[in-house]
């Protein structure tokens, strides 16, 4: 029983975790452009990163 | 029309940087062609090699340029003449027009998705539990009730953000006086929270906190297929507008050309405007002899001449001279803007069209309403008790709330635009489709819709063609042209000299040779037929060719397939009789008239609308305009004009006419798609609620129900895919 009230939690904050990480994402201008990113790897230098 | 611009003689174009409070500038480029990596680094590398510029990033899906310069006189022109120079043109962008593009709206729908996913998915991991205590597993109450309590707290901040997309709209809808769609959605949500939270409460079994996040992310994903089917296509006509460049080249008193964007120019400026060049504001020739193209703005073919002294519009095609202008109208005052205001009109008549989902959601929403009440009143009225009477209706509420309406018909829409889309056809709106499925008439403008609007040789002496093709490919004029494509590559005539409205003169194989008019070449008296040019050798025979606006090849097909889907076909042109009586025999159209003012047609429209037609209307020019706003639905070609384009619900690119009976059959196999959805979820909703009123429904079974109705409606929406092929 006690495990639940510790693992609950922790899942939960894991959620959030990957929702933080995909609204920093989107912020971060990452679906602006996907046939660019996609071009952009095959890129030399790659001094070229998102502003 | 794109500008050419070369470093000699850069024209200033300040006007379309975007001063920063740090000193810096930023200009954006709409750039054609760019579409590999190669291309990406290439340009990347070039423009940022400019002196002053900081930063240069290509956005290779929307084909956007941005570049920062390091002081607020950056020179825009440089960077548009070195990107030409490697072969990419390009076209800057209106700051407020850039602005505008950025979309907020889909941002805020993607993260109220992703909110909606999370909370969907975590309190659904507390209900697994709760539900498998359903079976009479071992699940104490006091464990229950922390599953419940657990659910509650993820799900509710979820619910209340990833709601509010629906909430605002139904508000918006009720203070109007209607219930749109999300009235019930916006209802349901809100009941079931609270009736979950009183069962939590009091320690009952049946709260449904997740149905009502996992009801949200579901109508999410129908609400952001939607916008983004929108945004897509506004994004396209944006480019397009840049492209047709609203910028006139203004000179000023010192002599310097400046290139301003339209709005800013004022009456009295001098405007020059080269050959190619689209006339920018109604204005004065105050110098230069050219011939004007007016068939987007009258449908005419033949070109007009001009000489200083003569007026000319807005929108028409400087052929041949260059023309200084004498600006008499601000772009808004311009001839244009009485048209503008009809297609505004017809545009608020648009409005007024009631969606499909929105038509079903009015039989939809006092129906469930009413049995939802009806339901708590039996429960109560057959001794259930308040609390259970609530639980049953609440339950009916959420098991029929309308996923089927919501995520329906934006998927059929969507997969349906994006099979026009790799046709070449862009779609504005779901609405558009909704309209083009009722469609029973259809109007075609002549000139540049059902004729290719450029002309093409029909009548010419064998071999004179190959003599005559050396002068003709040194000039710019479009008959010319048409006879050089005709010749195909070859050598160009030396020496030339071209006489604005008149023709060349040039050298071939030190031959002298003129051609142009008939009185260029020394024929006085030959009525002079404006699709004609004379060819002769200096003291030789004349030649005479002949040239006529060609129909598309497909247009007869076309005709015959719209009659086949049982639609009626009439033509309305601005040309004259001769030339559309020939069309229309060709092309077995009974239906037709000729010499047409725009107001003419907006009215013809108008009658037609009165007798109960639905007509489709496709043109392109600026005489159609304020009929494509008027009519039930629109289209026009990509080389319309941008007002016509703005004024169509469907743009199609491409020679092909059969665009048109395509987009038909896509939109009426979409129309059916979401009416068989509409079914299948009346039925599905026929059996749920007897269920839910005798109690039957649990949380397990809601929640197994809702996805399972939203999977069979997407699954059908996906049977588009195949819709519309031959």
């Amino acid at each position: 029983m006690g495990i639940i009230l510790i693992l609950a939690p922790i899942s939960v904050a894991l959620g959030l975790a990957g929702l933080a990480a995909f609204w920093w994402t989107l912020r971060n201008g990452q679906y602006d452009d996907p046939a660019g990113d996609a071009a952009r790897i095959l890129m030399e230098d790659s001094d070229n990163r998102i502003s | 029309m794109a500008l050419t611009y070369d470093l000699a003689r850069a024209p200033d174009l300040s006007a379309f940087l975007r001063k920063e409070k740090d000193g810096t500038a930023h200009l954006e480029l709409l750039v054609k062609g760019a579409r590999c990596a190669a291309c990406m680094s290439k340009i990347e590398t070039a423009v940022a090699g400019l002196p002053d510029v900081t930063t240069a990033r290509l956005n290779l899906t929307e084909g956007r340029l941005a570049v920062r310069f390091a002081s607020s006189r950056g020179d825009a022109s440089r960077v548009i003449a070195t990107l030409d120079k490697l072969g990419y043109p390009a076209t800057p962008f209106d700051p407020a027009k850039a602005a505008e593009a950025h979309d907020q709206e889909s941002r805020r729908l993607i993260l109220a998705l992703a909110v909606a996913g999370f909370g969907a998915g975590n309190a659904m991991m507390f209900s697994v539990p709760v539900w498998a205590g359903l079976f009479g597993q071992e699940l104490g109450p006091a464990t229950r009730s922390i599953m419940l309590w657990l659910s509650a707290i993820v799900a509710t901040p979820c619910a209340i953000y990833a709601g509010l997309p629906f909430f605002e709209s139904a508000w918006r809808s009720l203070k109007a006086g209607k219930a749109n769609m999300d009235v019930p959605i916006s209802v349901g949500v809100i009941l079931t929270l609270f009736i979950s939270f009183v069962e939590t409460f009091l320690n009952g079994r049946d709260a449904y906190f997740d149905a009502a996040v996992s009801l949200l992310f579901l109508l999410l994903i129908g609400r952001w297929l939607d916008h983004r089917l929108r945004a897509r296509a506004r994004s396209a006509a944006a480019d397009l507008l840049a492209l047709q460049a609203p910028a006139a080249t203004v000179l000023g008193a010192d002599g310097l050309e400046r290139v301003k964007p339209l709005s800013e120019v004022a009456v009295g400026e001098r405007i020059l405007v080269r050959p190619g060049e689209r006339i920018p504001v109604d204005g004065f020739v105050e110098d230069g002899v050219s011939e004007l193209d007016n068939a987007l703005l009258t449908g005419e073919t033949a070109p007009a001449d001009v000489r200083p002294g003569d007026t000319c519009r807005a929108g028409a095609v400087n052929l041949t001279g260059q023309l200084r202008i004498l600006a008499i109208a601000r772009s808004e005052d311009s001839a244009v803007a009485a048209i503008a205001r009809l297609v505004e009109a017809g545009a608020q008549t648009k409005s007024l069209y009631v969606r499909l989902a929105d038509r079903a959601a009015s039989i939809y929403v006092p129906v469930i309403h009413s049995v939802a009440a009806l339901t708590f009143l039996g429960g109560l009225a057959f001794g259930l008790g308040p609390r259970e009477a609530l639980l049953r209706a609440a339950a009916l509420l959420i098991i029929t709330c309308p996923c089927a309406l919501g995520l329906a018909v934006p998927a059929v829409q969507i997969t349906a635009s994006a099979r026009l889309f790799r046709k070449g056809v862009l779609v504005k709106s779901g609405a558009a489709l909704e309209r083009l499925a009722e469609v029973d008439h259809v109007v075609f403008d002549k000139t540049g819709v059902l004729t290719e609007g450029r002309p093409r040789l029909i009548e010419a002496p064998a071999q004179a063609v190959a003599l005559a093709a050396p002068l003709a490919r040194a000039s710019a004029h479009p008959l010319a042209r048409a006879l050089a494509a005709e010749a195909g590559p070859g050598l160009r005539a030396t020496d030339v000299v071209e006489t604005p409205g008149q023709g060349v003169e040039g050298l071939i194989d030190g031959r002298r040779a003129r051609l142009g008019r008939a009185s260029f070449v020394g024929l006085d008296g030959v009525r002079g037929g404006e699709t004609e040019l004379w060819f002769a050798f200096e003291g030789d025979t004349r030649v005479r060719f002949r040239f006529s606006d060609q129909l598309r090849p497909d247009a007869a097909q076309t005709i015959a397939d719209l009659r086949a889907l049982g639609l009626t076909v009439e033509i309305l042109s601005g040309d004259l009789e001769g030339p559309v009586a020939r069309a229309a025999q060709t092309l077995h159209v009974d239906q037709w008239r000729s010499g047409q003012t725009p107001q003419d047609k907006a009215a013809e429209i108008d009658a037609l609308t009165a007798q109960g037609r639905k007509v489709l209307m496709v043109g392109d020019g600026l005489n159609d305009t304020a009929a494509l706003a008027k009519a039930h639905a629109a289209m026009a070609p990509g080389a319309a004009l941008d007002a016509s384009q703005n004024a169509a619900d469907l743009v199609f690119s491409g020679e092909a006419l059969s665009a048109v009976a395509d987009s038909i059959r896509v939109a009426r196999a979409a129309r059916s798609r979401a009416l068989e959805n509409f079914g299948f979820s009346a039925l599905y909703n026929l059996g749920a609620i007897p269920l839910a009123m005798l109690g039957f429904v649990n949380p397990l079974i809601a929640a197994l129900a809702m996805s399972g109705s939203s999977l069979v409606v997407t699954l059908n929406a996906l049977r588009m895919h195949g819709a519309g092929r031959r």
